[in-house]
Formats: structure tokens, C-alpha cells, sequence
């Protein structure tokens, strides 16, 4: 049975040149990297060949500023927490955005507790932050703004680089959740002029559970695991050495492969929207038009619940990821949603199609086909779409 | 797969979709805010539920409750079905999940507003528009859950035992 993965926000499937890497560092059964005999060296090797390939890919010209983690949200709770402790002496005020995941919302919640401020700022109708904004919140007290680069919900692109020269000229440490960014467009640490940027190896066709964190040279920020001095005293913890390599080999294709997999993915969105009205009505699409992911789509269906159009689409081996508070398991409709000005009902409807380079235009075309039996079942059964009609 | 066998049957076939165009009682429930709207309609002989048909915005799980309390409630009398709790419908489900528990709720509520309904039309109060209600009782009344660990709190905790996350701002 073949399922076709439009989910690619929530797994992408290893790259079989990654696996054959994987496997190949779990025969070589490397020692530490952190021991200084002959085996370790050839450990420790290896780990700087994946920091190399790594920090290419996000345009960092000292691979010493990137530091391994488990994942995306263990670089955000580094960044966010690491870089509060460091500086609380300085100041306890740190600006966010409305829209950010999870990790940064709970990090910071978590922060306030210990008496820290956070100036949360909204989004315009179209997902975005105002760069003024982030200028006005500034106060003397300001240690840290973190805003993330791309939206998970809605693909959505931030201008990281005009909030990144108001804080460098304010000289106020920048964090970037490029989670859901780094390794699918082009990402540059120094024109973006972040100081931090937290980012993961399965948005690239990376392994899951092996991550990276830049910390430009010279930010004071403070570690999140406290023990040995691997990585650079940074992260302690003996490496996880073969999914890092997994993530190095990811990272070099990735790179290679920029250009080819954008032009690929930019077709199969443009093939989704272009086509989507042909098949549905009454639908809101959340992500932006210009300044977006080129692999995913955001779209509320109106009158109707997204958990409901997942199961249906599942049956016919069509996986995809809905915004619903009932799929959520939170029973709260999405709060990237409710930022930019949909009504609960709306958001309820969202769907969030992401797909990847092992997408056709096939794939979108079985989705159109079946989206459009769903949800003219699940419109027969919506007292919503009922009342809608007869107005 | 987050449902049983007999939840997901009620989910893709449910049964008695639709609109009684001449109901004699109508009951509406919950709102978008709490995921759900359910609406119920009845055709009633003889003090005995002849027809009923269901409409409802939510997930697999709503719909799937909609279904089954339409199947329990068809041919019993007004007395009958006065008594039918969302216990029954869960449990003639085989059982839901325990964060969807809530949406079992939906179900009874609104066939009991739409015998409420009919009774008040056959008293002669007349209503413009069908008896509903916008909020209904979480089925797991008072208990909430961790925001951080997801773990039930006990009423009225300002902290979280299991993760030790403070309370005050969700509780």
C-alpha cells in the first residue's frame, strides 16, 4: 500500500545517501571523539567533516559556531534560556512574535516564571512581523529577540534580515527559529545578521533527533546541559556521532541540491494553488504569496473540521496535517491562526499540506481528486455549510 | 490509529445524516469555539421517536457520536429517550479517546434540547428559532490538564506534581 506523504512538516524520509552514510558509521562502531587516542581521533574526525558540511549550508564561515543538539527543540530551548541566563544581569526584557512554536512559547512562559518580561508582538493579516515593531519594543532592558525565520502552520516567511540590522545596530542578541527553513531555502547567518539560529536535520532529510545551534562567536549565552566540554563547552554530552554524520551527509545534499529541489517543490505548489479552485469553494489560503515555503500550504476549508477531512484523506492513503484543536489534542484552536485574524470555525477547517522532493505532480493531483469527494461529504453533513446555503 | 473500530464505522458511514424539514422538535449544541456544533432533528408518533437525523461540524469523533446516539434513540418513546446519557453513547462506541471524551457530551445535549423543543411547541410556547446551547459541560467536569506535560491536575493545584510547572497563568 503506497501512502502519499503530503506531511513532510511533521517526518521526511531519510535520504537513501544519508541511510548508506548511517550505516556505514555504525560499522565502523567509531569510539568518542572526545578521547584523544587514535580511535577517538578518527571519531572526532568525522565530527568535524559533518560540522564542516553543516555550517556551508547555512553560509558560516567558522564551523565551531555551530554546536550539535538533539533537534530543533533543544536548539530553541538553548538559544532562548541559554542566552536569558547569560545576560539576566544586563536586562530581563526579551521580544518575541504571536506566532512562534511552541518551543519559544514555553521556554519563554518558563522564563517569566523567574521574572523575565516578554513583549510579544502580533503579526499583520498576512502572518507577518513589522520590523518597526520590533524597533519600538526595544528598551533598555532588552536582552534577546527571537523571531522565528518560517512559520510550521503557515510556511510563511519573516523579514529576519531587517529585524536583524535594527538589532545589531541596538547591539541586542538575535535568535532565529529556522527549524522548518534551514536546508529547504537558502539560509545565511550573516546576511540574515543573526546571532543565533536553531535549526534540525530531518527538514533537510536529516535523521530525527540530531539538530544544530549557531551561536556567532562572541555571544554570551549559556549552556543547556551542563557536564563535559564537548562542543566547545557549549553542549555537554558525548555526541550523537552517527546521527550528526547522518545530518553532515544531509547537509552536503542539501547544498548541492538547492537550486533543483526549489524549482522542483516551487512546481508542486504552484500546481496546488493554481488548481485547488477548480475543485473546492470557500477556502482561505494562510500562506503568503511571496514571502513563503516553497513546500507548504496552509488552507482553511470553511463550514467544515480539519480532523475530520485528515481521517477521510487517510482512507485514501493521502496523509496530511491538520491545525484543528481537535487533532491537536489541546482542544484550542491554533494561536498561529487566531494571529492572523481567522475565526475559530476557520481555523478549525485548516489543513496543512507540506510536501517534499520525493513528491510528483501526481501526488497533488490523487489529493485534488480525493480532497474534493471529502469535503463534499463532510459539507452534506455541516449544519455550518447548511445555514451558509440557505443565506 | 487514535479510534476504535466501531467509532471509525460510525465516522465513514454515518447513519441518519440530514434535515427533518417538518420536525416537530430541533435541538442544536456547542459552537465552533469548542471544536463542535451538532444539531438534531425528530419526527415524532405516538409519544414514539419515528425519525431522526443528525448534522454536525467536528471531528471523527463528533460525527462518529452523532451517528450512534441517532441509532439508540430511533423507535424509543420520549420517556426512553429522556434518559439516554452520553455514558450510553460512549460506551455503545466501545469507548473514545480521553481528550475527546468532551464530544460525547454534544450528543445527549442535543437530543434532549430537541424533546425539549417538542414538548415546549405541543405546550404552545413558540420559539423563532430552535433551542440550543452554546456551552457544554466537559465531560471530565472540573479536571484540567497540565499545559506542559498534559498530566490531569487535581482542581484547584497551582503547580503540576509531575512536572512541577507553574500553574497560575492557565489554571
Amino acid at each position: 500500500m503506497k501512502i502519499i506523504n503530503l506531511d513532510h512538516i511533521s517526518a521526511k524520509p531519510l535520504l537513501p545517501e544519508v541511510k548508506a552514510a548511517m550505516i556505514e558509521a555504525i560499522k565502523k562502531d567509531y569510539h568518542n571523539p572526545a578521547s584523544q587516542h587514535k580511535s577517538g581521533e578518527e571519531a572526532a574526525a568525522a565530527l568535524e567533516n559533518a560540522r564542516k558540511s553543516v555550517a556551508a549550508l547555512i553560509n558560516c564561515e567558522i564551523p565551531k559556531e555551530v554546536v550539535f543538539t538533539s533537534g530543533g527543540t533543544e536548539s530553541v530551548n538553548h538559544a532562548v534560556k541559554g542566552v536569558a541566563l547569560a545576560n539576566a544581569e544586563k536586562g530581563k526584557h526579551i521580544i518575541t512574535s504571536n506566532i512562534e512554536h511552541n518551543s519559544v512559547i514555553r521556554s519563554l512562559r518558563r522564563l517569566k516564571s523567574a521574572g523575565f518580561k516578554v513583549t510579544s508582538l502580533s503579526v499583520d493579516a498576512s502572518g507577518r512581523v513589522n520590523p518597526a515593531d520590533v524597533a519600538d519594543a526595544i528598551t533598555d532592558e532588552t536582552i534577546l529577540v527571537s523571531i522565528m525565520h518560517s512559520n510550521n502552520e503557515t510556511g510563511t516567511i519573516q523579514p529576519i534580515a531587517e529585524i536583524g540590522k535594527i538589532t545589531r545596530e541596538k547591539k541586542i542578541i538575535f535568535h532565529t527559529d529556522a527549524v522548518d527553513s534551514a536546508g529547504v531555502v537558502p539560509m545565511d547567518v550573516q546576511a540574515l545578521g543573526v546571532d543565533l539560529m536553531s535549526f534540525a536535520a530531518n527538514t533537510f532529510y536529516g535523521p530525527t533527533g540530531v539538530g544544530g545551534l549557531y551561536i556567532r562567536r562572541g555571544t554570551r549565552v549559556f549552556p543547556l546541559l551542563d557536564g563535559g566540554v564537548q562542543e566547545n563547552n557549549k553542549r555537554a554530552g558525548a555526541e550523537n556521532l552517527i546521527g550528526i554524520i547522518g545530518m553532515g551527509k544531509a547537509a552536503e545534499h542539501a547544498r548541492t541540491d538547492m537550486d533543483s529541489r526549489l524549482a522542483h517543490l516551487k512546481k508542486l505548489k504552484e500546481k496546488l494553488l493554481d488548481e485547488l479552485p477548480n475543485y473546492i469553494d470557500e477556502y482561505i489560503i494562510n500562506t503568503h504569496p511571496e514571502f513563503s515555503l516553497p513546500n507548504l500550504v496552509s488552507c482553511s476549508i470553511k463550514y467544515i473540521e480539519g480532523e475530520s477531512v485528515m481521517l477521510m484523506l487517510d482512507d485514501d492513503n493521502i496523509a496530511v496535517s491538520t491545525r484543528s484543536a481537535c487533532a491537536t489534542g489541546s482542544l484550542r484552536a491554533s494561536h498561529v491562526l487566531l494571529s492572523l485574524g481567522l475565526s475559530h470555525a476557520d481555523a478549525q477547517g485548516t489543513l496543512v499540506i507540506s510536501f517534499g522532493i520525493d513528491n510528483t505532480e501526481a501526488d497533488i493531483q490523487a489529493f485534488l481528486d480525493s480532497l474534493k469527494n471529502v469535503v463534499t461529504t463532510l459539507r452534506d453533513i455541516s449544519p455550518l455549510y447548511a445555514k451558509a446555503s440557505k443565506r | 490509529m487514535l479510534y476504535n473500530k466501531t467509532v471509525m464505522d460510525h465516522f465513514r458511514n454515518p447513519r441518519n445524516v440530514g434535515v427533518i424539514e417538518d420536525a416537530d422538535g430541533v435541538g442544536e449544541v456547542g459552537n465552533p469555539l469548542c471544536g463542535d456544533m451538532m444539531t438534531i432533528y425528530l419526527k415524532i408518533k405516538d409519544e414514539q421517536i419515528e425519525d431522526i437525523k443528525f448534522q454536525t461540524f467536528g471531528c471523527g469523533s463528533a460525527i462518529a457520536v452523532s451517528s450512534m446516539l441517532t441509532e439508540i434513540a430511533k423507535g424509543k418513546s420520549i420517556e426512553e429517550a429522556k434518559a439516554i446519557t452520553n455514558k450510553d453513547v460512549a460506551q455503545a462506541l466501545e469507548g473514545l479517546p480521553k481528550n475527546k471524551l468532551h464530544c460525547s457530551n454534544l450528543g445527549a445535549d442535543a437530543l434532549q434540547l430537541a424533546i425539549k423543543n417538542y414538548e415546549d411547541i405541543r405546550a404552545g410556547i413558540a420559539r423563532p428559532e430552535p433551542l440550543r446551547k452554546d456551552e457544554h459541560e466537559h465531560s471530565h467536569g472540573k479536571s484540567c490538564y497540565c499545559p506542559y506535560c498534559d498530566i490531569e491536575l487535581t482542581e484547584g493545584a497551582t503547580f503540576c506534581e509531575a512536572c512541577h510547572s507553574s500553574l497560575e497563568e492557565e489554571h
